[in-house]
C-alpha cells in the first residue's frame, strides 16, 4: 500500500508576521513544515505501522522547501519528493491541486493521499477537495481515526455538528485532524536518513503539464489594523465590586 | 446584478450565516438563493424570508445526505447553464469542499472565510484574514463564477419578514458522492461556537480544579446565552473536548464578547479570537500576553472572578 | 573552517528543542518549586534517544557525532539546566568514558544498556571530604579473587537517587605513592547488596533535578566491571571530567541563551518613562554583553566538539569553554534580574531559577579556580598531555552507524 502525504513549507507559528511592501515577512523566524501537515505525517505513519505501506512525502516549492521534505523523512517517510518550478511561484489552491494531482499521477499506485487541514499561510483548506475533484477521488476530509479494511478506508470525521462515521474506496483523499494524535519527533535515525536522502525535484517537464491558469490573485497584503492596545485594568476591593464595575463597562459597549 | 447564495445546512438546521450571506447578497442587488437536499423545501420558504429574491431548490433522495461531489456536481450544473457572476457561501465544513470543487468544475477560484468584500463593476475585492489572522489580505478572482464564502458573524444578520414570497424553481440533481456516510454521533448541544454572539473560555487558569472551573465557565456563558471555548492548553490536558478548541488547531470565533479567563493568550490562541468585537481578560499574571488584546482585564483569580460576574450579570439583565 | 551544522546537526537541535519545549516547558516552574524531579524526565531522554545521542549504534546509541552532544546539551539547558544535568551525568562522565576506556566486550555489556537508555548511569568521584583534590579520595576498593569490596561514601551525586549504575573511582592501592597509581575506576550496579543512598535536598538551584549520596558497605563489584587497569582511575577520571565538563559548557551556554531571549522579549516589552527600556543604552549594554557573551561559548563549545570528532583530546579547550560559559550564564542570568527589575525577583519569572540554576556549574566538575590552575599549567609549560593508553575514539560516521 502507498501512502502520499502533501506538505508545504510555513513560517512557523511563533513567528511574528509583517506585511513589507505588500509582501509578508517573518524576520529571522524559521520556515517549517506546516503545523497541520505534521498530524497529516504522523497519521500517514500510523497507517504505515497498521498496514505496512510505504510514505512518500510531496510538497510543490522552491528549493528551501526541501527541509519541510526532510522533516517528514526524519519522522519516518520513505521517501520525498519535490515539485519546484519558476512558473510556480503563483499558485492558487486549484492551481496547486492540479499541480499535485499530477505528481501523485507521476508517483503511480497511491492509494491513499493525505493532506493537513489547512496551511497556516493562506489556509485555504481547499486544496485536499481539489485534487480529490483532478483526480476524481472520493474525498474524506476533517479525519480523526482512520482504519484500512481491505479495499476500503473507514474514518470518523470531526464536523461542526459532531461526528461522522464514513468509509470510500481506495485511493481517497483525505484530510487530517489533530485528533490523529500528536506528530511524533523525528527520531535519530530518521535523522540521519533525511540527512543523506537526495530528493528528487520534478519540474513542469517533469510533469509533463503547463502551469495552471491562475484564477485567484493578492490584491494587497495589509498589517491588521491597529488595534487599541490599552486595556484598562478594572481594579476595586472585592471581586464582587470589580464584577460590577466590569458589568456596567461591558454593557456600556453595547455589544450584547 | 444578481447574486447566488448557497444556503448551508445539516439535516435541514441551516447555518446561520447562510442568511449572513443572503443579506450581504441584497446589497449588491437581487440574490437567487440554492437549497440543496431532501425534504427541504422548509429551508427554502425561510430562504425567501430572509429576502432571497428566488430560490433554486434541487430536493432530491440524491441530495439527502451532503456529499460534496454531488452537490458539486448539482451546481455546477445549474452554473454552467445560467452563469451567475457571484456565488457567495457561508464558511462551513461542508461548503469549504463545496466551493473547492465547484472551483475545479468552473476553472475558477474560490475566496475562503472573508471577512469584508467590497464589489466594484461585478468585480468582488474581498478582505480575508491570512497567517493565522496575523495579516489580512484583499484579494479578487479573475474567473467567473467568482466563489466567496464568508466567515460566520463577518456581516450583518438580515431580519427575516414573515410569509414573503417568491418564486421556488425545482432544479434537478446530480448524483455522486463516493463516500459512504455510516454514522453520526451529535456533538453537545448547546450554542454553536462558531455562530455564537458570546465566548466564554478557560485555559490552563482552572488547573487547580478543571471541573469545577469550567462549571463556572459554564454558568457565566448560559447567562450570556453564549458558547463555552478553551485554550489548547486546557484541552491538551483534558480538561474539555477538542470541539471546545479556539485557536490555530481548533475553532475560529469572533463573537461580539469573548471572555477569557486564565488563558495566558499564546498565539495560537490569539488567532483564533483575535477578531472579536470585545475581548475581556481575566488572569492572575499581569504580564500575559492576553491583556494585551484586551480591551478590559482584571487582574485575579478565575474562581472567584468568574462566579462574581456571573451574578453581576445575573442582576443587571434581570435573569 | 566551516562553522555550518550539517542538516542533521539542525535536525537534532530542533528535535531536542521541541522536546524541552513542549514537554518540560509547561511544567517546569511547577517542579522546580515543589523541588522534585520530573518524574518522566529520563524516560522521555531515553525513548527519543537523546540520552544515548553520540554512541554508536552497535552500543545502543544514536550514531550522531560529539557535537550533536553539545548541541543538545544547549537546547536542553536553554530550558533548564536539570534537564542537561541528566547528560552530564548519565552521557557525559558515565557513558563516554565507558566509550573511551572499556573493552568492546565491556561496551556490548555496559555501554548499551545505558546508551540505550534502558539503563541509567551517573558518576561518582565527589565524596563528603573531598571534591576538587581527587587524589585525596577515601572510598577504597579491594580486591578479593574475582571481585572487589567497595566501601566508602559518594556525595553531590547527580541522578544519586535514581540510576542503576554509576562510575566510581576508588583507592585499591593504599601505599601508593601517586595518586596516578592508587586509584581504579569501576562501573557498578547500584542495586547490589551494601549500596544505601539517598537524596539531598535544600539545594540553591537544579532544584527539579536529583542530587544525593551514595554509601557503599563491602559492596562487590565483579572483575570485568573494573574500567582499565587497576591504577588508571586517575586517568580515567580526568578523561570523565573533559566528557562532563563539555557538556557543564555546551550547556551553559543555553543559560546563556535563555537569559538572553528573556532578556529581549523583556526590553521590547516593558515601558519606563514612555518608551520601551530597550532603548534606553544601559538595558543595551547589558544585552549586547549577553549576545556576546553567548556567541564566545558557543564558539568554545563548538570547538570542543569538533576536536572531539576530529579524534583530538580538548582537555584545555574544555575548561576554557567550560569556565566561560558558566561565569558567563551566572552574570547573564543576574543582568537579566537586573533587566527585569522587581519582577526578576519574582519566580513568577524565568530569570531567578536561571540565576539559581547557574552558580552550582561553577563549582561542579571541576570549579572555577581549578580550571585557572589547569590554564595557568598549560601556559606555563608546567602541564602537556601525554598519549593515553585509551583515547576517545575519533567519531566516524561509518562505524557509528553500522549496526
Amino acid at each position: 500500500m502507498k501512502i502520499v502525504v502533501c506538505v508545504k513549507q510555513t513560517p512557523d507559528s511563533e513567528a511574528k508576521l509583517t506585511a513589507q511592501n505588500g509582501q509578508p515577512s517573518w524576520g529571522d523566524a524559521p520556515l517549517v513544515i506546516n503545523p497541520f501537515d505534521e498530524y497529516a505525517v504522523e497519521g500517514a505513519l500510523q497507517q504505515k505501522e497498521a498496514v505496512d505501506a510505504s510514505v512518500t512525502a510531496l510538497c510543490i516549492g522552491p528549493e528551501a522547501a526541501r527541509d519541510a521534505l526532510k522533516h517528514a523523512l526524519a519522522m519516518g517517510a520513505d521517501e520525498a519528493i519535490l515539485v519546484s518550478d519558476p512558473a510556480l511561484e503563483e499558485l492558487d489552491s486549484a492551481g496547486a491541486a492540479r499541480i499535485l494531482a499530477a505528481a501523485i499521477q507521476k508517483i503511480g499506485d497511491a492509494d491513499l493521499v493525505f493532506f493537513g487541514r489547512q496551511t497556516i499561510d493562506n489556509g485555504t483548506g481547499l486544496v485536499p477537495a481539489q485534487v480529490a475533484r483532478v483526480l476524481g477521488w472520493p474525498l474524506l476530509s476533517l479525519v480523526g481515526a482512520m482504519t484500512v479494511e481491505g479495499a476500503e478506508i473507514k474514518v470518523e470525521r470531526t464536523i461542526e455538528e459532531g461526528k461522522q462515521i464514513a468509509r470510500a474506496k481506495l485511493p481517497a483523499v483525505l484530510s487530517i485532524m489533530q485528533s490523529v494524535g500528536e506528530p511524533r519527533y523525528p527520531s535519530f535515525m530518521g535523522i540521519r536518513k533525511a540527512g543523506k536522502a537526495t530528493i528528487p525535484v520534478w519540474t513542469l517537464a517533469d510533469l509533463g503539464i503547463a502551469a495552471p491558469a491562475q484564477a485567484v490573485w493578492r490584491a494587497e497584503l495589509l498589517n491588521p489594523p491597529a488595534h487599541d492596545s490599552h486595556c484598562e485594568i478594572i481594579k476595586a476591593d472585592s471581586p464582587e465590586a470589580i464584577a460590577e464595575a466590569l458589568v456596567e463597562k461591558i454593557l456600556a459597549e453595547k455589544v450584547l | 446584478m444578481n447574486t447566488w447564495v448557497y444556503i448551508d445546512h445539516f439535516n435541514g438546521q441551516p447555518a446561520p450565516a447562510s442568511w449572513e450571506a443572503l443579506g450581504l447578497a441584497k446589497t449588491f442587488g437581487a440574490a437567487t438563493a440554492l437549497v440543496f437536499g431532501q425534504n427541504v423545501e422548509a429551508l427554502a420558504k425561510i430562504a425567501l424570508e430572509y429576502g432571497a429574491d428566488s430560490v433554486l431548490l434541487a430536493d432530491d433522495p440524491a441530495l439527502a445526505v451532503f456529499s460534496p461531489e454531488a452537490f458539486t456536481s448539482t451546481l455546477a450544473a445549474l452554473a454552467s447553464d445560467s452563469p451567475p457572476a457571484l456565488i457567495l457561501f457561508p464558511t462551513t465544513s461542508r461548503t469549504r469542499e463545496l466551493a473547492a470543487m465547484l472551483a475545479v468544475d468552473l476553472v475558477t477560484g474560490v475566496l475562503v472565510d472573508v471577512t469584508g468584500l467590497e464589489l466594484a463593476d461585478g468585480r468582488v475585492i474581498a478582505t480575508r484574514p491570512v497567517y493565522e489572522g496575523k495579516l489580512l489580505e484583499k484579494t479578487t478572482c479573475s474567473a467567473s463564477p467568482q466563489l466567496v464564502t464568508l466567515r460566520a458573524r463577518a456581516f450583518p444578520k438580515p431580519t427575516p419578514e414573515a410569509g414573503r414570497a417568491g418564486e421556488i424553481k425545482k432544479v434537478s440533481a446530480q448524483a455522486g458522492g463516493a463516500a459512504v456516510i455510516e454514522g453520526f454521533v451529535a456533538g453537545e448541544q448547546g450554542v454553536s461556537l462558531t455562530d455564537a454572539g458570546v465566548v466564554v473560555s478557560a485555559g490552563r487558569g482552572v488547573s487547580n480544579d478543571p471541573a469545577e472551573g469550567f462549571k463556572l465557565v459554564a454558568e457565566l456563558a448560559a447567562v450570556l446565552g453564549g458558547a463555552v471555548g478553551a485554550s489548547r492548553a486546557a484541552v491538551d490536558a483534558g480538561y474539555i473536548p477538542y470541539a471546545n478548541q479556539i485557536g490555530q488547531t481548533g475553532k475560529v470565533v469572533s463573537p461580539d464578547l469573548y471572555i477569557a479567563a486564565g488563558i495566558s493568550g499564546a498565539i495560537q490562541h490569539m488567532s483564533g479570537m483575535r477578531s472579536s468585537k470585545l475581548i475581556v481578560a481575566i488572569n492572575k499574571d499581569a504580564e500575559a500576553p492576553i491583556f494585551q488584546a484586551a480591551r478590559y482585564g482584571v487582574v485575579g483569580d478565575l474562581f472567584t472572578l468568574v462566579p462574581a460576574l456571573t451574578e453581576a450579570f445575573k442582576k443587571k439583565l434581570g435573569k | 573552517m566551516d562553522f555550518s551544522l550539517s542538516p542533521e546537526q539542525l535536525m537534532a537541535q530542533k528535535m531536542v528543542r521541541d522536546f524541552s519545549q513542549k514537554e518540560i516547558a509547561p511544567i517546569i516552574k511547577d517542579y522546580d518549586r515543589k523541588q522534585e524531579p520530573i518524574p518522566f524526565m529520563l524516560k522521555r531522554m531515553g525513548e527519543l534517544g537523546i540520552l544515548g545521542i553520540c554512541f554508536p549504534v552497535r552500543y545502543g546509541g544514536q550514531g550522531m557525532d560529539y557535537l550533536s552532544l553539545g548541541l543538545a546539551c544547549e537546547e536542553l539547558e536553554a530550558l533548564d539546566t536539570a534537564l542537561r544535568v541528566a547528560m552530564s551525568v548519565h552521557t557525559g562522565l558515565c557513558g563516554m568514558t565507558l566509550l573511551q576506556w572499556g573493552t568492546a566486550e565491556q561496551k556490548r555489556r555496559l555501554l548499551t544498556p545505558l546508551a540505550s537508555g534502558a539503563k541509567i548511569g551517573c558518576g561518582a568521584f565527589t565524596e563528603p571530604g573531598m571534591g576538587s583534590d581527587v587524589a585525596a579520595m577515601q572510598t577504597s576498593a579491594r580486591r578479593e579473587g574475582d571481585v572487589y569490596l567497595l566501601n566508602g561514601e559518594k556525595m553531590w551525586i547527580s541522578l544519586a537517587g535514581v540510576a542503576d549504575y554509576a562510575l566510581v573511582t576508588a583507592r585499591t592501592d593504599a601505599l601508593a605513592q601517586k595518586p596516578s597509581q592508587a586509584l581504579s575506576t569501576f562501573l557498578v550496579d547500584l542495586n547490589s547488596p551494601g549500596v544505601t543512598r539517598g537524596n539531598l535536598h535544600g539545594k540553591l538551584g537544579v532544584r527539579a533535578g536529583s542530587t544525593g549520596w551514595i554509601a557503599f558497605q563491602d559492596v562487590q563489584v565483579p572483575l570485568e566491571n573494573r574500567l582499565g587497569h587497576e591504577g588508571e582511575g586517575f586517568k580515567i577520571t580526568m578523561s570523565a571530567f573533559d566528557h562532563g565538563r563539555y557538556t557543564v559548557a555546551s550547556g551553559a551556554t543555553g543559560l546563556i541563551r535563555a537569559s538572553l531571549v528573556a532578556s529581549v522579549a523583556y526590553a521590547h516589552e516593558r515601558q519606563a518613562f514612555g518608551k520601551a527600556i530597550g532603548e534606553y543604552q544601559l538595558i543595551q549594554q547589558k544585552i549586547a554583553q549577553m549576545a556576546q557573551d553567548y556567541e564566545v561559548a558557543r564558539l568554545l563549545y563548538w570547538q570542543v566538539g569538533w576536536m572531539k570528532n576530529q579524534g583530538q583530546r580538548p582537555t584545555l579547550q574544555t575548561s576554557y569553554a567550560k569556565k566561560f560559559a558558566t561565569e558567563a550564564s551566572f552574570e547573564a542570568a543576574n543582568q537579566a534580574i537586573q533587566i527585569y527589575g522587581a519582577y526578576g525577583f519574582s519566580d513568577e519569572y524565568d530569570p531567578e531559577r536561571y540565576l539559581r540554576n547557574s552558580r552550582g556549574a561553577i563549582i561542579y566538575e571541576g570549579s572555577s579556580e581549578i580550571q585557572t590552575l589547569i590554564q595557568a599549567g598549560y601556559a606555563l609549560g608546567e602541564r602537556e598531555d601525554k598519549p593515553l593508553r585509551c583515547e576517545l575514539p575519533a567519531y566516524d560516521e561509518t562505524f557509528w552507524q553500522e549496526n
